[in-house]
């Protein structure tokens, strides 16, 4: 049983510099499940058997998805509100997300000082993604910290690239079942893993 | 040009009147003929011959477009109803024949020649009122290839039935099996046929070939009047019907690939020597002699459609056809066809009859084809609105029980049952309308309410609820008919809501001018989601390849709404029809700078990419 799954949405992947690097990579990580929400639903119809089916199957789940206004594209409420049910995900008989992890891979526009208390959004990344980080709760699930790549629009081929190898790294580590996944709720940003001596449980 | 211009005269002349392009053909041979006029005189046989290579054509034509896939697949229709037609009318007119006191030979001569009906009328006529789709269309249009069939048969049987007669006839014509006794004539013209097959099969598409890659049309048409003139010159050698041959011919070359350019090549000839055959058959109606006998001769019209007609009821019964389909049925084949009067010249060359007899029998024969389109319009008038309005009547008092619908369905084919099917698994209730009872019977038996009728009458709107309902969804097949319910629902149940099906852009026009505000062209979705489906394959996202096909869609829509506000000036509707491409091409060739497909300009960076670029500048 693979251990990760990525659930991927981006309505203009054509026009994305560094989603679509991020893909060619990701995509062939062996051991990790690709799921690409636009792709399988363009007309926004989620299949929630299928994505529940999904989500039972794997250990750690990320949505990977451009930061749009502070938030996500369309479909992925959409996947929210329709995949995590009542009885299902949460509520008194809803246990089948218990235990698991989940986050957000995220690329945002801004640089990293940007999304400070005292920069131009006033916020940071983490104080953004309460939704998420609330919902996960909810389904009895551990928030993982997020993977964000900062300033995509001011980087060039080789940030993107390191970029690139560094979430590959990361998410080989995640795969790999002697990681041990508890420190993963009190880091700031996922690529911090990287720094921390190879561990085993 | 007597008769060209007779052509032109009448032909529009009876078209106009709803008669048919047939009846006006017929109308004009009778006035220009000796009879009355007297434009054309004895010579008019002389024409006869030179059109009955129409008849030819025509039949070349049929067996081209007989493809033996259609065949098998009317199989039980053709062989079924087809055969017992035939058969029993046969056996019935000669039986009859006989009993009056004519020589058994002569009796199944004539049994066979009248029980034939003609293709040429009944078919045309059928197309021309959109009938040909109803159950009753289809067997009737298996009747008559069965009939076209079995003039084979007939042809070379009748020269065993002449077997005695013709002995002591003086050969007529430097024929190869003038001196041969009668089985080995059959044996002849069985020759004869399975040279036509041996040679279509294996000669004649090796020269198609050829002929093809020298790329010269005139020659292609050269070569397909060359195959039909040999055909017949053939067939005249041996004695047979060129006729036959020919079709037999074109059965031969129904599978080649060569089948539509030889089609499209001989269509125009076989039009206008058709026209001329029916020239010549109006003018060859004898009325001296109708003068002579008039009662003798409209008693055997009479007597012989009424026969047919009653074996044609009967059989329509036994193939399960609800009545007012088989009285449709009945009364378009009850006439005597044209292929009548190839067997008739044939039996009066084989002396089968006599003079006086084939000329009477030709007379009847005529009377019949030409009262064909008038029993038509008969049916059209009065028995279609009376089945029309009665099962009506009968629908209606079970109606009150029922709870009215708000939706009302008009046409229930292919397009008006997925609707109408969506509707009701959502819940929602329709009263259908649809003018093929058949389909309407069978609907009926699944439980769905159906009423049979034509929803252009205000009447059966009425009777389905259109004063309560809500909506009233127009999915009929003819642009027609849609119009028409249109401007009937426009003018007494302006409260419903039309949602009409249009055919093509032409439709669109039409019900935009009538003001409808919901159209549907029929085939735009599938097209798009074809279309969808290519960008798929071809390595395209699936959201945006489906938001490009609704983008591409309402501005295919807006493009439309401004044409038809343009469109009352036909010289500015084509001109700017050509300035829209114009601007398409231009919209399309930019398409790579900055898509006009492309709405979603919130999800593209570019600018955001720019605007900081610019702050790096100003930075350094």
């Amino acid at each position: 049983m693979a251990r990760v799954l990525i659930n991927f949405a981006h309505p203009a992947l054509e026009k994305s510099r560094v989603h679509s690097q991020l893909l060619r990579v990701v995509k062939n990580i062996p051991g990790i499940t690709f799921n690409d929400l636009y792709e399988q639903y363009h007309d926004l119809d989620v299949d929630v058997a299928r994505e529940q089916k999904l989500l039972e199957q794997h250990d750690i789940i990320f949505m990977q998805h451009p930061f749009y206004w502070y938030s996500a594209p369309a479909i992925v409420k959409q996947w929210i509100d329709l995949v995590l049910e009542h009885g299902w995900a949460y509520g008194h008989t809803g246990k089948a997300l218990q235990g698991k992890y989940f986050s957000n891979i995220i690329t945002a526009g801004g640089a990293e000082q940007s999304y400070q208390p005292d920069g131009h959004h006033g916020h940071t990344v983490h104080e953004f993604l309460l939704p998420f980080i609330q919902t996960a709760k909810l389904c009895n699930m551990h928030y993982a910290a997020p993977f964000v790549i900062y300033g995509v629009h001011r980087q060039d081929i080789s940030d993107i690239q390191e970029d690139t190898v560094q979430l590959k790294q990361v998410l080989e580590r995640l795969r790999d079942d002697k990681f041990d996944l508890t420190p993963l709720p009190g880091l700031e940003n996922l690529r911090q893993i990287l720094q921390l001596p190879a561990q085993t449980r | 040009m007597v008769y060209l211009a007779a052509a032109i005269v009448f032909v529009p002349l009876a078209k106009k009147m709803g008669l048919g392009a047939v009846l006006g053909y017929l109308i004009a041979g009778i006035i220009i003929g000796p009879s009355l006029l007297g434009f054309i005189g004895r010579e008019g046989e002389d024409i006869m011959h030179f059109a009955e290579f129409g008849v030819v054509m025509m039949l070349f034509l049929i067996g081209i477009e007989l493809e033996p896939a259609l065949l098998w697949r009317l199989r039980s229709s053709i062989l079924g109803l087809g055969g017992l037609q035939v058969i029993i009318s046969a056996a019935a007119i000669a039986g009859i024949a006989y009993l009056v006191g004519q020589p058994i030979n002569t009796s199944l001569a004539l049994g066979m020649i009248l029980s034939l009906s003609s293709t040429a009328i009944v078919l045309q006529t059928l197309n021309e009122k959109g009938w040909m789709g109803t159950s009753a269309g289809q067997s009737a249009f298996s009747v008559l290839l069965f009939q076209d069939i079995a003039v084979i048969p007939m042809l070379a049987i009748f020269p065993l039935l002449a077997g005695n007669a013709a002995a002591d006839a003086a050969p007529h014509s430097a024929s190869l099996r003038d001196n041969l006794p009668g089985w080995a004539q059959t044996l002849v013209v069985l020759g004869a046929v399975a040279i036509i097959i041996i040679a279509g099969r294996y000669l004649v598409r090796p020269l198609m070939r050829i002929i093809a890659r020298t790329r010269v049309r005139e020659l292609f048409t050269a070569t397909a009047l060359l195959m039909v003139v040999g055909i017949a010159v053939l067939m005249n050698l041996v004695g047979l019907s060129s006729a036959l041959g020919a079709f037999l011919g074109g059965v031969v070359l129904a599978n080649s690939e060569y089948r539509h350019e030889l089609e499209s090549d001989i269509e125009p000839f076989k039009g206008l020597l058709l026209g001329l055959f029916f020239i010549a058959v109006g003018a060859s109606i004898d009325f001296r002699l109708i003068m002579e006998q008039p009662w003798l001769i409209m008693g055997l019209v009479v007597g012989i459609m009424a026969l047919k007609g009653i074996v044609l009821l009967l059989l329509g019964k036994i193939f399960r056809l609800s009545t007012d389909q088989n009285l449709l049925f009945a009364f378009a084949l009850a006439d005597i066809g044209e292929f009548a009067f190839v067997l008739l010249s044939f039996t009066s060359q084989t002396r089968l009859m006599s003079k006086e007899m084939t000329a009477m029998i030709t007379a009847v024969v005529a009377i019949s084809m030409a009262l064909t389109p008038l029993i038509m319009l008969l049916y059209e008038k009065v028995i279609q609105p009376y089945y029309t309005r009665s099962e009506v009547k009968a629908e209606r008092e079970a109606d009150e029980i029922n709870e009215k619908n708000p939706v009302i369905i008009a046409g229930f084919g292919r397009f008006g049952s997925m609707t109408g099917r969506f509707l009701r698994a959502n819940g929602i209730n329709a009263t259908i309308l649809d003018l093929d009872s058949d389909r309407v019977d069978a609907l009926h038996n699944l439980g769905i309410k159906v009423y049979y009728g034509d929803a252009s009458r205000y009447d059966l709107l009425v009777a389905a609820g259109a004063k309560d309902a809500k909506m009233l969804i127009i999915a009929t097949d003819h642009a027609e008919q849609t119009l028409e319910i249109v401007r009937m629902a426009q003018r007494y149940f302006p409260h419903l809501q039309l949602l009409v099906r249009a055919e093509n852009n032409e439709d669109t026009f039409e019900l935009m001018d009538l003001g409808v505000l919901h159209i549907y062209r029929e085939t735009v979705d599938t097209s798009l989601r074809v279309g969808v489906d290519a960008l798929r394959m071809l390595g395209g996202r699936a959201y945006r390849s489906e938001r490009a096909a609704r983008t591409f869609f309402r501005q295919d829509e807006r493009t439309l709404k401004g044409l038809s506000a343009l469109r009352d000036d036909k010289k500015q509707y084509i001109s700017s029809m050509k300035e829209r491409i114009d601007e398409m091409e231009k919209l399309i060739s930019s398409d790579r700078v900055k898509t006009w497909l492309d709405e979603g300009q919130g999800w593209d960076p570019e600018s955001l990419r720019d605007e900081i670029r610019g702050e790096k500048i100003d930075e350094e």
